[in-house]
């Protein structure tokens, strides 16, 4: 299928990138050749198969509710690029 | 023989007889790493001191020295977590990042007395057949420094072959610790999915990713393994061992007897011969030396059986579907808020989403997320995603049937030897296409070893594929063994090598 740079518009808003021009051109026509090449699938007749998302057949696995300790709060907001020692701190998100 | 030339195990019965201490391994390692790393730049992080602190308070303890590794120096590929050890994936955007938690493996590790060394150069986020996609730049192949070492454990690979640490742990999505086994001459293995815990593995695509060992033959293979595996609550798609779940009727396995299940016989074990993996595009030489695997093990007992792989075809777009859809959700966690680096001038809170990611990620990994977001949106979703699991579903099935009629397929890992620094990149579907051999072994969960078994006219190392049934790690390591115990392949691995 046609891989137009509006159709790589759109995806990089899904995914939260912006690309350049030039990186646009070039990520446009990988994703044609890649895409294309991806279409060797509609060879295979696929009806009736149900998708495979596990290879094993683990549903519902349950087990005791226990109670035990999580990562210390300090610890991980020490990781965060910005906090305040109790939350993660971000740009203000609604005006 | 100084140490180096040893492998894990024979180091680890070294050690404890007291031949050699664990400080001394620990300084020879890090001699070789400082005379050669400079040029291999297998190693993003060595963590020296810690290593030094730890192998005195292992050898102080050395009554505890129940594992065969209890005190064997080895390194941990980048997107496991270390807590306190820096763990960057190989990426900008985790640059800093330093865990406050370990792995499950690495606390697995730590209970069998193992000492790490530091943390290995892979391609971003594990996205690549090369080690070239770093952004801590490329690891070079040590048996050629022009060639790349594979990937995406490529700094596990150079640093185990180049005598920088006595075993490494990877991780393996497509291929990923397979491939570089094969262009560096290793021994590695991709276990069954859901055998290895996957807690603290940083995710590329979690139906695929498990966790495996790089070494230097079968024999430290089941022993690393035998460690590795077991079954952790905190990863929800972890197999229960025999004996964990009284009354589970479910799949599981019977975790820590690899090592001890090594025999070499392989009288009456079928190997399958899939005869569309030696077609078009497989080098004549590699196809020559993975054939005489099927020779050696005939001559010990084996019976040779040939047999179709009609999908083989249709494995390398399935997987590059379901991986990169797994891929764009999965990293849509890094963004700025909970670790990592963060954007420095942005406007709101989209535009910091956006600004961190295009400025953290590379060319390959932003690739895959626009590849995944592709094949998961609004009137592409059923014509790609959903096609390609139902394909995984046809393989999967394909593979039932062939072991049918056999116990383990031999195949080649890859369809040339290492290739040049710089030939992959510029064309990223020829490199998709390398992981032919290895991608469909992920696809359906299968064990698969990757083993050395002669070399090029270049003198480049030729590795064979051994893949077998869920949870047939004990077959395909036997088979590898008794391999080894008839050839000396595995021994070509420049253990040491020349300080550069």
């Amino acid at each position: 299928m046609k891989i137009t740079t509006e159709l790589v518009d759109h995806i990089c808003g899904l995914s939260c990138l912006e690309l350049q021009t030039e990186e646009k051109q070039d990520m446009t026509a990988q994703l044609e050749q890649i895409v294309a090449y991806m279409d060797v699938l509609n060879e295979l007749d696929t009806t009736g198969i149900e998708p495979m998302s596990h290879v094993f057949p683990l549903k519902n696995v349950l087990r005791e509710d226990e109670e035990l300790p999580s990562q210390d709060r300090a610890e991980l907001l020490a990781c965060a690029p910005a906090s305040d020692g109790e939350a993660f701190l971000v740009p203000k998100a609604v005006e | 023989m100084g140490p180096i030339e040893l492998t894990a195990l024979e180091l680890g019965a070294a050690i404890k007889k007291g031949e050699v201490s664990v400080v001394e391994a620990v300084q020879a390692a890090l001699e070789a790493i400082s005379a050669q790393d400079r040029t291999l730049n297998a190693f993003i992080t060595v963590a020296g001191e810690q290593a030094l602190d730890r192998a005195k308070r292992l050898q102080a303890g050395m009554k505890d020295a129940s594992s065969p590794l209890y005190g064997v120096p080895m390194a941990i590929k980048d997107n496991i977590c270390t807590m306190g050890v820096e763990t960057t994936c190989a990426s900008k955007i985790l640059s800093g990042f330093v865990p406050p938690y370990d792995a499950a493996v690495v606390e697995r590790l730590r209970d069998a007395g193992a000492v790490s060394l530091g943390k290995l150069n892979m391609d971003e986020f594990a996205m690549g057949s090369t080690s070239e996609t770093s952004s801590y730049g490329p690891v070079k192949n040590p048996w050629d420094l022009d060639r790349v070492p594979g990937g995406s454990s490529g700094g596990a690979a150079a640093a185990v072959a180049a005598g920088l640490g006595w075993y490494a742990v990877g991780s393996d999505t497509g291929g990923s610790i397979r491939q570089p086994a094969s262009y560096c001459g290793l021994t590695g293995m991709k276990p069954t999915y859901g055998t290895v815990s996957r807690y603290g593995l940083v995710a590329y695509a979690s139906s695929l990713d498990q966790i495996g060992p790089l070494c230097r033959d079968a024999a430290d293979c089941a022993a690393v393994l035998d460690v590795l595996q077991g079954h952790d609550r905190r990863d929800a798609t972890s197999l229960p061992g025999r004996h964990d779940r009284p009354g589970w009727t479910g799949p599981s396995a019977d975790y820590g007897h690899l090592l001890s299940g090594l025999t070499g016989d392989v009288r009456g074990l079928r190997i399958g011969l899939p005869v569309d993996c030696y077609g078009d595009g497989l080098d004549p030489e590699v196809r020559r030396a993975v054939l005489t695997v099927a020779e050696v093990l005939k001559s010990r007992g084996a019976e040779v059986v040939e047999l179709s792989f009609p999908v083989l075809g249709y494995a390398v777009p399935t997987y590059y579907i379901i991986a990169a859809a797994e891929a764009s959700s999965n990293l849509s966690r890094f963004d700025g808020v909970r670790y990592g680096r963060r954007a420095e001038h942005h406007e709101g809170l989209a535009d910091l989403y956006r600004k961190t990611r295009t400025q953290g990620f590379g060319a390959e990994v932003k690739r895959r997320i626009l590849l995944g977001s592709f094949v998961l949106s609004s009137g592409y979703y059923d014509a790609y995603y959903k096609k390609a699991l139902q394909v995984k579903a046809v393989i999967k099935a394909a593979f039932d049937e062939a072991f049918t009629r056999c116990d383990l397929l031999l195949t080649p890992v890859a369809p040339t030897t290492a290739p040049r620094l710089g030939e992959s990149l510029s064309d990223p579907l020829q490199m998709y296409l390398s992981d032919v051999y290895t991608v469909s072994v992920n696809l359906a969960g299968l064990p698969g070893l990757s083993m050395p078994c002669g070399s090029d006219s270049k003198g480049l190392p030729i590795g064979a594929q051994l893949i077998g049934p869920h949870f047939g790690e004990g077959v395909l390591l036997n088979a590898a063994h008794a391999f080894q115990l008839d050839t000396d392949h595995h021994e070509r691995v420049p253990k040491g090598g020349e300080p550069s």
